[in-house]
């Protein structure tokens, strides 16, 4: 199994890395956890592999002084995971990097590098939905609702870098829940669930449902969402994300058995988001 | 900013195990390959190839990594660490001695690979619990065992201190 021959450029600049996308058959390349693969079965044969990592300033983990988070495209999966910040503000976004492959693929694969590659069965392109991130690249800055086009496709121009996605701050009260369901660990989700409730007083200020393996893009549950505005909406709203959902058949699950995890994940990560948002669980 | 042409063979630079080392390879060289073939370091074994079986991992600057999913072009100038680098002038380090007490091994192609990723977590969480060392596990596959020996090879050590 051996890659296409290709060049190899290791930028210093992100001005260096845009030029050689210049060429429309170059390819980014980052942590490669998904590209390589790709390469190797000859999935795809770039001209030029353009390799951003050794570019400085695009690692960090950020606080922006609001409550929210700045994180740069080049951030391994593994340092997000661990990263005592992330685990105080953002706890649904350790809890879903988790469930990213394993040890040695999270150390090495990068986070633009994820949300690039837009798998709709990634933990992070949802996560992006749910956070309401906004993506910062070398043209403009995009918000995530906007950026996922389709199954491994995003709306970046060929020449166009990731370098920066920021979370805007939660609103108080905010539980979370992320469940996700996978034939094996670290494998790609079957079908996964992440969901944030916001509550104000006895109301429902806000509530997120994103779903994850279960249409060619993540996918946010507009309608679920405006179904609970209550703790009893909870089983109403996982009944319209199951509903809401149209995955396809594959050989690890049939579109019936997906679209009822979908339902099952939704009522279990919005109890355990509630729970939290009203404080009688950690 | 480094430019290397398609098809042609390139220096490539770094320490391996703590020595310096040095061989020449094409950009689409895989990190593996160029372990085993151009240096001679067979300790690292490959497996499937596409960053799935985990028997190829090694460290770089401290991570473990698959070495089928870098190019050899990517680690100049950096450390990798592979199998051959565990053991000291005193023989077998404490996971490896535990692997062998505690047949953790049968055929032992997987080995090399698990030994790399529980060497990070050793360093990293020297007191992590059956349940985190069966996560890093998670990343490993291996067809003699049933993982059972594995578990308590690693237990033995990561709850000695």
């Amino acid at each position: 199994m051996k890659p296409p021959a290709f060049e190899y450029l290791a930028a210093t600049s992100l001005e260096q890395a845009v030029a050689a996308l210049a060429d429309d058959e170059a390819k980014v390349l980052a942590g490669g956890q998904s590209l390589v693969p790709m390469l190797n079965f000859r999935l795809l044969a770039p001209s030029i592999l353009v390799d951003i990592t050794r570019i400085p300033g695009l690692d960090f983990v950020e606080g922006d002084g609001d409550g929210g988070l700045r994180i740069g495209a080049l951030t391994r999966h593994y340092t997000l995971e661990t990263s005592a910040l992330v685990q105080t503000d953002f706890p649904v976004l350790s809890a879903a990097m988790n469930h990213v492959a394993h040890l040695a693929i999270r150390n090495r694969g990068t986070i633009g590098g994820s949300l690039c590659h837009g798998d709709p069965a990634a933990e992070l392109p949802g996560l992006a939905l749910l956070l309401n991130a906004q993506l910062k690249t070398t043209q403009r800055t995009i918000a995530a609702t906007d950026f996922f086009a389709s199954a491994l496709s995003t709306i970046l121009a060929e020449d166009e870098i990731l370098t920066e996605i920021t979370l805007p701050a939660l609103p108080p009260r905010t539980g979370w829940g992320f469940e996700e369901f996978a034939r094996r660990s670290g494998d790609f989700a079957l079908a996964a669930v992440g969901a944030t409730v916001s509550l104000s007083g006895e109301e429902v200020s806000e509530a997120r449902i994103v779903v994850i393996g279960a249409h060619d893009t993540p996918l946010r549950l507009s309608a679920a969402e405006a179904l609970l505005t209550s703790r009893s909406g909870i089983a109403a709203a996982a009944k319209a994300a199951q509903d809401q959902v149209s995955p396809s058949d594959d050989l690890h699950g049939s579109a019936d058995y997906r679209r009822h995890l979908v339902g099952v994940l939704t009522r279990r990560a919005l109890t355990a988001a509630w729970q939290r948002a009203e404080g009688s669980a950690p | 900013m480094r430019y290397l042409e398609a098809g042609k063979r390139h220096s490539v630079t770094f320490s391996l195990n703590g020595r310096a080392v040095e061989g020449e390879a094409e950009p689409r060289l895989l990190l593996s390959d160029f372990l085993r073939q151009t240096l001679g370091a067979s300790g690292t074994h490959v497996g499937c190839e596409h960053g799935s079986c985990g028997a190829c991992t090694v460290r770089i600057d401290g991570k473990a990594v698959r070495s089928c999913l870098l190019y050899a072009v990517q680690v100049e100038g950096r450390a990798v660490t592979t199998v051959e680098g565990l053991a000291g002038a005193d023989g077998l380090n404490p996971l490896q001695a535990a692997m062998r007490k505690h047949h953790g091994l049968q055929c032992g192609f997987c080995t090399p690979g698990i030994l790399m990723s529980l060497s990070q977590l050793y360093d990293e969480e020297p007191e992590a619990d059956e349940a985190r060392i069966r996560d890093v596990l998670s990343g490993h596959i291996c067809r003699c065992t049933g993982y059972h020996g594995i578990v308590q090879a690693a237990l033995d050590v990561f709850g000695r201190n």
